[in-house]
């Protein structure tokens, strides 16, 4: 996954050195908004093809669920933690 | 949320195609979107530089503000951990990658699809999604019991823009630096820490 750091870096260095050209930044912004909705749209339908997904896609949602609950509760409560350890001055 | 209803509705346009094989063999785009993702990647790298607001934010800020998702990373780590204890089917890497989206669901579940499979995908897009209407719903609840940084961690990624207005709602708009900055930084290293853990 080396490419991918790579394109991003080199993307970020072009995007500071062309961020003067406004139109250049407002296309590439439109141009990111496609190309996300043209891979959701490959990901539904390499979902869609993928028995295995298809069929266990209860499993699948009810994991998403409480992956979501413990990674926001885990959060909050760090964050909590940090907020009474460094913060509580304010 | 506007653009969660259209990222949905693509999502769920193409998974009738992919479960009723309107597609032509051979058309099932796996070749196409790993160039477009590489495109993305790209793209996703020249508005991060393009942005004003990044330099700024870095310069103008101390350092205990780093602290702020610092912990939302540890946090969500802890969490998504005790998520593979409890579930055999999931590998520690896999529940920390999709719990590294911090919310940010288009970019993270293709990049995800992309190297662990279909499957981890969608369960990262779903997380991602829930991780926002979570944020939504929860914000003034999380802010009365834990304090003003809670919605702001509950957020993620997403605390720079779509959660932000619920957020600074629910602990003033004071505190609207705070979670860009936050939202952010977890923002930025949503591609770099998923194929990093993968």
């Amino acid at each position: 996954m080396i490419t991918v750091i790579v394109l991003l870096i080199a993307g970020i260095l072009v995007g500071f050195l062309l961020r003067n050209y406004r139109r250049i930044i407002v296309l590439s912004a439109k141009l990111t908004d496609a190309a996300i909705f043209l891979l959701l749209f490959f990901l539904g339908v390499s979902v869609g093809m993928n028995q295995q997904v298809v069929s266990n896609f209860r499993n699948i949602g009810l994991q998403a669920v409480l992956i979501t609950l413990l990674a926001t509760l885990g959060s909050v409560l760090v964050t909590y933690l940090f907020y009474r350890l460094f913060f509580r001055d304010r | 949320m506007r653009n969660t209803l259209i990222i949905l509705i693509f999502f769920v346009a193409g998974l009738f195609f992919g479960l009723f094989a309107f597609l032509p063999d051979g058309l099932d785009g796996e070749e196409m979107t790993l160039y477009v993702l590489y495109l993305l990647l790209f793209l996703v790298g020249i508005g991060v530089g393009a942005n004003r607001d990044t330099l700024k934010l870095l310069r103008s800020v101390n350092f205990r503000i780093f602290l702020i998702p610092l912990s939302v990373i540890l946090g969500t780590f802890l969490g998504t951990f005790v998520y593979s204890l409890l579930d055999p089917s999931i590998t520690l890497r896999e529940c920390w990658a999709v719990g590294s989206g911090f919310g940010y669901y288009s970019l993270s579940s293709v990049l995800i699809k992309e190297i662990a499979g279909e499957s981890l995908g969608v369960i990262a897009l779903l997380s991602n999604i829930i991780r926002e209407i979570l944020t939504l719903l929860l914000a003034p609840l999380l802010s009365r019991i834990f304090g003003y940084l809670a919605p702001i961690s509950a957020g993620g990624a997403t605390a720079m823009d779509t959660t932000l207005p619920i957020i600074t709602r629910s602990i003033g708009t004071e505190y609207a630096a705070v979670s860009v900055f936050s939202g952010l930084v977890l923002t930025l290293l949503v591609p770099f820490l998923v194929p990093l853990i993968l």
